[in-house]
């Protein structure tokens, strides 16, 4: 693949992609998106990515091996259940696990524990996604 | 509060006890026994206190199951804690001997102070739940106990023996607690209290025995304590599980953990016994473990399995004493419970010290040791009178007050007869292991033998002088421990003294005891012969219990591997038709015979024109998958179906589930592409056979997930639950895309299953991909 169409385009496109899929991460929990299509908004852009530079640029880009960013997130995901367990309410009770950040200018923030828990979701589809598409790609090129 | 102290320092001191090996190395032992002394002196400190109700603490932990976290300390678990934690801090000390210098010293510490916790927790726990958790603890601690020598293949082998039939017995235990449970609720108890031994005591056994789950319930809790307490036909755990350090034998296999079957039969006895059937499934058993433990004893020659298959018969009389289940019998075999796990842990003690200092354990080639080693052979002369039952040590008692048990209650030839077979053979066995080492000439051995370090000989000298004194002055553990012990297995309120007693005036129940020491010496001296004379029974052993075990392996490996030719065929088309069809099969068989098909008006509503519109496409598009002569043109066709899907969502106004389902197309159609690459391109498609087969498959599932879908989409058998998410979402939540919330808060363990199960899929795939056999070829 060596068309400099997609590889000008795919320049253009990861960054954006990377930014729609953190967008479709913080919308998620008031319009449609979230972090299960985030991550695979982000997938898609490294996949296209390895598809115009091939395996070893994609991963040097994402910087850090795609397994461990499974672990990663199942960790946050995990994490931000057991606060509320300190807590002395159930495991992953968020209920009350919320703080209203008003920016001046900007709007309120609702900031709670489920942020945190479909970050963990973001990363874990993403980084299982690169983990089976990035290693069959390699064996291609 | 202090009860959860004492059961949760052992586990604390397990998780430190490999960084204490390493600071205070050779001491080690002696600083780790300093945490079982400290809570001797707790207990013994709560000997006053127990009298009337004993103490009780409580925590809330399944609340919903009835399960709490309580602990309940009595006579009877004040008498199973103190032999726990003195024992235990005598074995302790003697392991840093035995083992010094063992470079996983600190795990063996860690497992034996784990071991220790699990067996207070099981001995105090309340709950009947919260018993059994700690029950399983000690299985699994002398699983890794007996197999601590874990290079060599026989204590692995008796590690897992061990495992499997004390664990298939918890099995059957815990069932019947649950049982016991729903016996306790249908008797009028509150479903809190149901699972609180204390609290089911207090049924009455008449109300429990009547009632239709009481044999099953006994049943299964004896399958629990049978197995556990090594009685036959499950006794060849215990033979095979010295294996494990001597330490591990003295203090899991003959003190402690052995006796936690007799203990659950004590325990339960309030409520269960007293019948017929409680009776004979508790001490035949028990009776028949004490005669056959005691003949195989006397075959061995080593002296840790004489030692192990006398301690089974001990076990069997224990278990038949409470199978009689009177005052009389309870009383002797508090005693004897205690008097055993005196001798029997200082026996076994002497067994490893011999075994340390000559290098044998054979019992034919010992002898004349008592000059090279005066202060084990003291021990052990001591421990071993105990065994004989002589006076005037507290093995006497004990075997006395079992005899006048016996005489006055069941068919007397019976009772007396065995428990005097019993004895005599204790005699012989006292003589092989405690005698024969240390008398006669001195025989040629491996190692040259000395006194062994006073670690070797203190706690086999503490508890044979503690069995001396004990015996001298029977009363002082009569009031204070035993008897309350007794009246907690009686479920009596009064505590009466057991009146045990050095002497007791010349009687029957004296001439009996005579009668069975002098046949027991004169067994002892005809050893050589009779073990010639039983050898027969050592050829019959194979088709013994042992070997059923054996055959229980072999036979489930021989299943596995049949079933596995038979079904993982490797191939995976043929995985997926398997499970097609059988879905097909047993959804469909239930779909005809027990759902009415919906109406027509139900069907559909909403965008019927768009629909129509998008389904034809998606029609014309799986056409096109099937027709197609390249398989680049499939993937094409099939990413149309899976977009015609995605619209079809749209229409239907489920914008997250189109978006998510566009994205994971398009990484579908990608991943397709990838994995065809690494089929060849020359390689035909599938015979015109296999293709009809396949499609009439095919048809049949998307028949029968269609007539799914509309079945569940037309039928309200519950309450739709999405107004309740509707209603809650922005105030609970914070959000205003329910669909999301219910992914991240509402269901949030819904989804943090998934997200598992994707990386565990994920690391599946990973090892498929770099585990393929060309990649494991030097290149």
């Amino acid at each position: 693949m060596s068309s400099l169409i997609l590889r000008t385009a795919t320049r253009f496109m990861l960054p954006l992609l990377l930014l729609f899929s953190v967008f479709l991460l913080f919308r998620g929990h008031n319009e449609p998106g979230g972090g299960f299509a985030g991550g695979l908004v982000a997938a898609s852009a490294f996949a296209l990515y390895a598809l115009a530079f091939g395996v070893p640029s994609a991963r040097q880009s994402l910087r850090v091996d795609p397994r461990s960013l499974i672990g990663t997130g199942l960790l946050a995901a995990v994490g931000s259940g057991l606060l509320s367990l300190v807590l002395g309410k159930p495991f992953l009770a968020h209920r009350d696990l919320w703080t209203i950040v008003t920016l001046p200018g900007f709007g309120t923030l609702h900031l709670g524990t489920p942020l945190v828990f479909d970050a963990g979701v973001y990363l874990v589809v993403l980084g299982v996604t690169l983990t089976i598409i990035l290693p069959l790609a390699e064996e291609q090129q | 509060m202090g009860l959860i102290a004492v059961v949760l320092a052992g586990f604390v001191a397990a998780a430190v006890a490999p960084w204490l090996v390493r600071i205070a190395r050779g001491a080690a032992g002696w600083v780790l026994a300093a945490v079982p002394l400290g809570l001797l002196a707790y207990l013994a400190g709560q000997l006053g206190s127990i009298a009337p109700h004993g103490l009780s603490v409580s925590y809330p932990w399944v609340p919903s199951l009835g399960v709490r976290f309580s602990f309940h300390l009595d006579g009877l678990s004040l008498t199973m804690a103190v032999l726990i934690t003195g024992v235990g801090a005598l074995v302790l000390i003697y392991a840093g001997g035995y083992l010094a210098g063992h470079r996983q010293l600190g795990r063996f510490f860690a497992f034996l102070m784990a071991f220790m916790a699990s067996m207070l927790g099981l001995v105090l726990a309340d709950n009947a739940l919260t018993m059994f958790v700690f029950w399983e603890l000690t299985s699994i601690t002398s699983y890794l106990l007996i197999g601590f020598d874990h290079e060599r293949p026989e204590a692995r082998s008796a590690a897992l023996q061990a495992l499997l039939v004390t664990g298939a017995g918890g099995l059957a235990l815990l069932a019947g607690l649950l049982l016991l449970g729903q016996i306790g609720q249908d008797l009028g108890l509150p479903a809190a209290a149901s699972l609180e031994i204390s609290t089911l005591r207090t049924l009455g056994k008449e109300s429990v025995a009547g009632h239709a789950l009481y044999l099953p319930a006994l049943l299964l809790i004896l399958g629990g304590a049978l197995t556990k307490s090594a009685q036959f036909p499950f006794h060849f755990w215990l033979p095979s599980a010295m294996e494990a350090p001597t330490p591990v034998s003295a203090y899991l296999h003959s003190a402690t953990m052995v006796k936690a079957g007799v203990y659950l039969l004590a325990r339960l006895s309030p409520v269960l016994a007293g019948t017929e059937a409680w009776t004979w499934g508790v001490m035949a058993p028990g009776l028949a473990t004490l005669l056959i433990g005691g003949f195989l004893a006397i075959q061995e020659t080593d002296l840790k399995r004489i030692l192990a298959y006398s301690t089974v018969s001990a076990l069997g009389m224990l278990t038949m004493l409470l199978g009689l289940g009177s005052p009389a019998a309870v009383a002797a075999a508090m005693a004897f419970l205690l008097g055993h796990a005196l001798y029997k842990g200082a026996l076994f003690l002497v067994a490893g010290a011999i075994d340390h200092e000559t290098g044998t354990r054979n019992v034919d080639q010992l002898g004349g040791l008592r000059k090279a080693m005066p202060w084990t052979a003291t021990a052990a002369a001591l421990a071993a009178c105990s065994m004989a039952g002589l006076p005037p040590l507290f093995g006497f008692v004990g075997k006395e007050a079992a005899v006048e048990a016996s005489l006055h209650h069941g068919p007397p030839w019976l009772a007396t007869g065995a428990v005097m077979l019993g004895g005599l053979l204790f005699v012989a066995i006292a003589g092989i292991v405690g005698a024969r080492p240390f008398v006669g000439q001195r025989t040629e051995l491996p190692k040259h033998a000395h006194e062994a370090p006073i670690s070797l000989w203190l706690g086999s000298m503490i508890l044979a002088v503690v069995g001396l004194v004990l015996g001298l002055a029977p009363g002082s553990v009569d009031s204070s421990l035993l008897a309350p012990a007794a009246a907690n297995v009686l479920g009596r309120k009064e505590v009466a003294s057991l009146g045990l007693a050095l002497w007791h005036g010349w009687n029957l129940t004296l001439a009996l005891s005579a009668l069975t020491v002098l046949a027991g010496v004169s067994v002892y001296v005809a050893r050589l012969p009779l073990r010639w004379l039983l050898g027969w029974g050592k050829s019959l052993s194979r088709w013994g219990p042992a070997g059923w075990y054996e055959l229980g392996l072999k036979g489930l490996n021989v299943v596995a591997a049949v079933q596995t030719r038979l079904l993982q065929s490797g191939y995976l088309r043929l995985y997926l038709l398997t499970i097609l069809v059988t879905t097909v099969g047993l959804v469909g068989y239930t779909l005809l015979r027990r759902v009415e098909l919906p109406r027509r008006e139900d069907w559909f509503d909403g965008a019927l024109h768009e629909a129509s519109l998008v389904s034809g496409l998606i029609a014309l598009a799986v056409l096109a998958t099937i027709l197609a002569r390249s398989r680049m043109r499939a993937i094409v066709a099939l990413g149309v179906v899976g977009y015609g899907v995605a619209l079809l969502f749209v229409l239907f106004g489920a914008p997250d589930l189109a978006m998510t389902q566009f994205l994971v197309e398009t990484l579908t159609v990608i991943l397709f592409v990838l994995v065809f690459y690494y089929l060849s391109p020359s390689e035909p498609f599938s015979r015109p056979t296999a293709r009809l087969r396949d499609a009439t498959v095919a048809i049949a599932v998307g028949a029968l997930m269609t007539v799914l879908v509309l079945v569940t989409a037309s039928a309200d058998w519950y309450p739709s639950v999405s107004g309740y998410y509707a209603e809650r979402s922005v105030p609970d939540a914070h959000g205003r895309n329910i669909v999301n919330v219910i992914l991240v808060d509402f269901r949030g363990l819904d989804t943090l299953g998934e997200i598992t199960v994707l990386a565990v899929a994920a690391i599946g795939v990973y090892a498929l991909l770099h585990l393929r056999p060309e990649r494991r070829q030097p290149r």
